[in-house]
């Protein structure tokens, strides 16, 4: 089926052609290649400070062993469950072996020791900066992520161009001027669930006098036939891909079915929790426990994701953050605390993959932030200011991050 | 235009209550509408209702001290107290069941000993046979008639009978004693949660104070604390009841005092951590200087963004405060003073200098020089024009409210007063121009479609639903008081489906008085004023006109007028 036939078979077409936004009869009309190329940033947290020494493993450092002792992931080829190795010096998580792949086409980099400069070591305080974009500034009302949307003139602004799938709250990072949806679980929820109202009031707020809610119900209900249209079908992945079970993995297709239905995307967070990994965080091997079965999601969805969107991934460039890392040292119940640097991902087809980011500042007893834990080398922002250029076309850092001075160009994207 | 008598007392119940109810506008109209003001401006005399007492009776955490809070509402005390014998076995069969598994999963037979004293109410409360197959294989809907056939014990020894799942889908149906002990079962924080909660959504719906309740949710909102952060979860009963709700009508520099030496404050924006800066330097990370609660107090609380402040103001303000902290829990986790830990240098905040060696009075002159500062003054007078009259407020009425908080010291009464006698608050151009608040708009439902409420947890899931979870705003800003920057896209479907949930009596525990919706027009009363009500007809037969089939008033039954009413644009504002 295109894309035409889908959109009015869709029921969008009763939007009525003559009065459509740009994105809508640009949807409807072109064929696929004459469209301007919609690039799609997808953000996403880990929530609860994720482990980056044990995800992304510095088998090189003689002290990540030493402080380490019975949770260390080990050095790769010496024994079952060891580290893959990317580069001699670090490695992947052996649950992480879905991502290998990837990062050996070159479409993965990952960027370690990065983080907030905010010395902070609370949930709250940190994943609130690294939202708002704002380190050390609480009142910051808006989020980066929302900012980083360009303001388009309303006629060319498709009513899904930011989306949310973390339930019915629009979260910190997208909260802000530009209208953002909010979605849970079930698209279901995005509409006016009860029949009688959901024939007469339509008619009732697109009549009214009372501007505001006119607009406001217009814009809505536009949303709201592209969401039931795309979201609510059985959804079948392209290209074999196989997604995991779990939470994280049905946002992830939300996504994908959104990007690939073409209908004015352009940016989509989701989370993922439970990174909080005091105790326990491996069970009898590194590939058990806690934290080893949250890599397992976190791999194979990321991994399903990329299969599934094949040659689109060209557009599209995902990025993973965590509000801080963890202790190098572990804890009396083989878990380990509140840290300091972390790990990202940057996964897409316009990456310089293949690579591990940043500068390694050590892990001697000198070496470390306050003698215990990663220092952050690459502000989180830095990498996440080249995304948006690339992606949005954002130019100024002020903008996006306000009070923040790009420091440098890692350089991850073509 | 001027507004008529009839459209002030509208106004003046749209926006100094939290709604008016099927009988409030006759009644002010006995009253008389200046009376009416005074008393909610003066709300001393004014009995609580009875019933409103009666409700927040099982909600025991909001009259508990900090340390009883903790002590009392955490479930492994719970278990080791009656093991070692120090408590009895408690009566609630939830409890009861809690403890006793407990007690059998670490191993002991104390378990037997402890339900030899089983009282002897439970043996009168043995459920029968058909009735425990019912709870173990019925479907969700006859186990909540059961349950809600049975007494409060029976319901908890039903509760017991009950799979964790099926536990939550009953959980709303039950009251609110009954509630609370399940999720005993979880964690303090829950409790603690849940009588917030509850007891926030009842005095709004039920409150006879309406002003002051008004008034508690804006200065809470004003200073706000975020439930969720660490031991702040069980430091906000006491911080709204202790540093907000008295001083709402009072004297603000008093109000800015008791939130500035309130340990949820400290705990909040980190000040219980700030230090002087340690001179050796393995301490350095340990030990330094947090200007977050310095930055906020003048941003946020007292003069405004563009207040005229600087950083170094925020520093010098940060380093008067050092030292001021909250005592160990086992002391009652109060405010506390740390000279050791305090900056003994000289400091000059806003140009005024405060001589070192002060110790605790250099952050009382702080907030001695930030109440009576006129920028003070223009941003809290910015902020109460911003809830009560326009997002946008006339400057001329900043002026004046500015001036009345000024020259009485910081009354906020004599402010609210000098604002509710302007021309601008009864300017026809604000009648039903604000946009409500989730909040707002969930309780101003229950109170217009005169609902019985026997669960105001389940109304403030749905408030959560809408995006303002009570006293969980994240950041110290607080929910806007702007009504317009509530309206999204997500939020109008929210709005909708909340007003068809409530018509329906979808929601556990509230019951709409459906008589009042027996048909479209009589419906359209509850929006207050007749032009509004006779617009929404208007509006309503269009629409349904187009919308074949429903042209006969006849077939739209009391839930779909109500879910209409409540739904419609014009309900959305006050």
């Amino acid at each position: 089926m295109n894309r035409r036939a889908f959109l009015m078979r869709s029921g969008i077409g009763i939007v009525g052609i003559g009065s459509a936004p740009l994105w809508l009869t640009r949807a409807a009309y072109c064929k696929k290649g004459s469209l301007r190329k919609r690039k799609v940033l997808i953000s996403i947290f880990q929530r609860g400070g994720a482990d980056g020494l044990n995800m992304v493993v510095p088998f090189g450092e003689k002290a990540y062993y030493e402080s380490r002792p019975t949770i260390a992931v080990p050095p790769p080829g010496s024994r079952a469950n060891s580290t893959l190795d990317l580069d001699g010096f670090f490695g992947l998580h052996p649950n992480l072996g879905d991502l290998k792949a990837i990062f050996l086409e070159r479409r993965l980099a990952i960027v370690h020791a990065v983080g907030s400069p905010d010395r902070t070591r609370s949930h709250f305080d940190a994943q609130d900066y690294m939202e708002s974009g704002t380190p050390g500034v609480k009142s910051t009302a808006d989020g980066w992520l929302n900012r980083a949307l360009s303001i388009d003139a309303p006629s060319d602004k498709s009513p899904v161009r930011a989306v949310s799938i973390t339930g019915p709250i629009l979260p910190r990072m997208l909260s802000g001027g530009n209208s953002a949806i909010a979605l849970s679980g079930t698209p279901n929820e995005f509409r006016i669930k009860e029949d009688h109202l959901a024939k007469v009031l339509p008619d009732v707020y697109l009549n009214s006098a009372d501007h505001l809610l006119n607009a406001t119900a217009t814009e809505a209900i536009r949303a709201s036939r592209v969401i039931q249209s795309v979201l609510t079908a059985p959804y079948v992945p392209a290209n074999g891909a196989k997604y995991p079970e779990g939470r994280f993995s049905e946002s992830m297709q939300q996504i994908a079915r959104l990007i690939k239905s073409d209908v004015g995307l352009e940016v989509a967070f989701t989370d993922t929790g439970g990174w909080d990994t005091h105790i326990h965080q491996i069970g009898a091997t590194v590939s058990d426990g806690l934290m080893a079965r949250l890599l397992i999601e976190f791999a194979a969805t990321l991994a399903a994701f990329d299969r599934d969107m094949g040659d689109l991934m060209e557009d599209v460039v995902l990025v993973t953050m965590s509000e801080f890392g963890r202790t190098l040292k572990e804890n009396v119940s083989r878990g380990t605390d509140h840290g300091h640097g972390g790990v990202m991902f940057v996964m897409g087809g316009n990456v310089r993959g293949g690579k591990v980011y940043g500068e390694w500042p050590g892990l001697a007893p000198e070496q470390l932030y306050g003698g215990r834990d990663l220092h952050v080398t690459s502000d989180f922002r830095d990498v996440l200011f080249e995304l948006v250029v690339h992606q949005l076309g954002q130019a100024q850092s002020s903008d996006v991050f306000p009070g923040f001075a790009k420091s440098k160009n890692l350089g991850i994207l073509i | 235009m001027r507004l008529s008598p009839n459209q002030r007392i509208s106004h003046a119940l749209n926006r100094l209550t939290f709604g008016y109810t099927p009988d409030d506008l006759s009644q002010v109209k006995n009253a008389g509408l200046e009376p009416w003001i005074d008393m909610q401006l003066f709300p001393g005399a004014v009995p609580e209702a009875p019933a409103l007492t009666e409700m927040l009776q099982p909600l025991e955490s909001l009259r508990l001290s900090t340390l009883d809070i903790v002590q009392r509402y955490s479930t492994n005390q719970l278990v080791e107290e009656v093991t070692r014998g120090r408590q009895a076995m408690p009566e609630s069969p939830v409890l009861r069941a809690f403890v006793t598994r407990q007690q059998q999963l670490s191993g002991g037979t104390k378990s037997e000993m402890s339900m030899a004293e089983t009282p002897t109410r439970m043996e009168g409360t043995r459920l029968l046979a058909d009735q425990l197959e019912i709870l173990r294989g019925g479907l969700p809907e006859e186990r909540c008639t059961l349950i809600g056939s049975l007494n409060e014990y029976g319901q908890e020894v039903a509760v017991t009978e009950l799979t964790p799942s099926q536990r939550t889908q009953v959980f709303n149906a039950l009251p609110a004693r009954v509630r609370r002990n399940i999720l005993m079962l979880n964690s303090a924080q829950q409790v603690v949660n849940h009588d917030l909660w509850e007891g926030k959504v009842l005095r709004a719906i039920h409150g006879r104070r309406q002003l002051l309740e008004v008034l508690v949710d804006f200065w809470y909102n004003h200073f706000n604390v975020y439930l969720d952060k660490g031991a702040d979860r069980y430091l906000i009963p006491s911080y709204e009841r202790d540093s907000i709700r008295p001083f709402v009508l009072g004297n603000f520099r008093t109000l800015l005092g008791a939130t500035a030496r309130s340990p949820a404050m400290l705990f909040y924006l980190d000040n219980y951590l700030s230090a002087a800066p340690a001179r050796d330097v393995s301490k350095r990370l340990e030990r330094s200087l947090n200007e977050n609660y310095a930055r906020e107090l003048l941003e946020l609380h007292t003069l405004g963004v563009n207040g005229g402040y600087t950083q170094d103001d925020v520093i010098e303000v940060a380093r008067c405060f050092t030292g001021w902290t909250i005592a160990p829990l086992r002391r009652g986790s109060g405010f506390a003073y740390n000279d050791q830990v305090h900056d003994q240098g000289d400091k000059v905040v806003l140009g005024i200098k405060i001589p070192g060696g002060g110790g605790v009075k250099e952050g009382e002159a702080v907030l001695d020089i930030l109440a009576r500062h006129p920028s003070t003054a223009r941003f809290i007078s910015t902020k109460l024009a911003q809830r009560f009259v326009a997002g946008d407020p006339p400057p001329a009425l900043i002026v004046r409210m500015a001036k009345a908080f000024q020259e009485t010291g910081g009354d906020i009464s004599a402010t609210m007063m000098s604002m509710i006698r302007s021309e601008e608050f009864w300017a026809a151009a604000n009648y039903y121009d604000k946009i409500k608040t989730p909040l707002e708009l969930v309780v101003s439902a229950a109170r217009a479609t005169g609902s019985t409420v026997k669960n105001g947890f389940a109304l403030a899931n749905e408030i959560a639903q809408l995006g303002q979870p009570l006293y969980r705003k994240l950041e110290p800003t607080g929910y806007s008081n702007v009504g317009s920057a509530w309206l999204n896209t997500s939020s109008l479907f929210a709005r909708i489906n909340f007003a068809s949930s409530l018509a329906l009596d979808k929601i556990p525990g509230v019951t709409i008085r459906r008589e009042l919706f027996s048909t479209i027009s009589s419906g359209a009363a509850a929006l207050g004023d007749s032009k509004i009500s006779a617009r929404f007809l208007r509006e309503i037969r269009t629409a349904r006109v187009a919308a074949s089939g429903l042209v006969d008033e006849s077939n739209a039954t009391p839930a779909m007028i109500a879910g209409l009413v409540i739904g419609s644009p014009e309900f959305q504002r006050k």
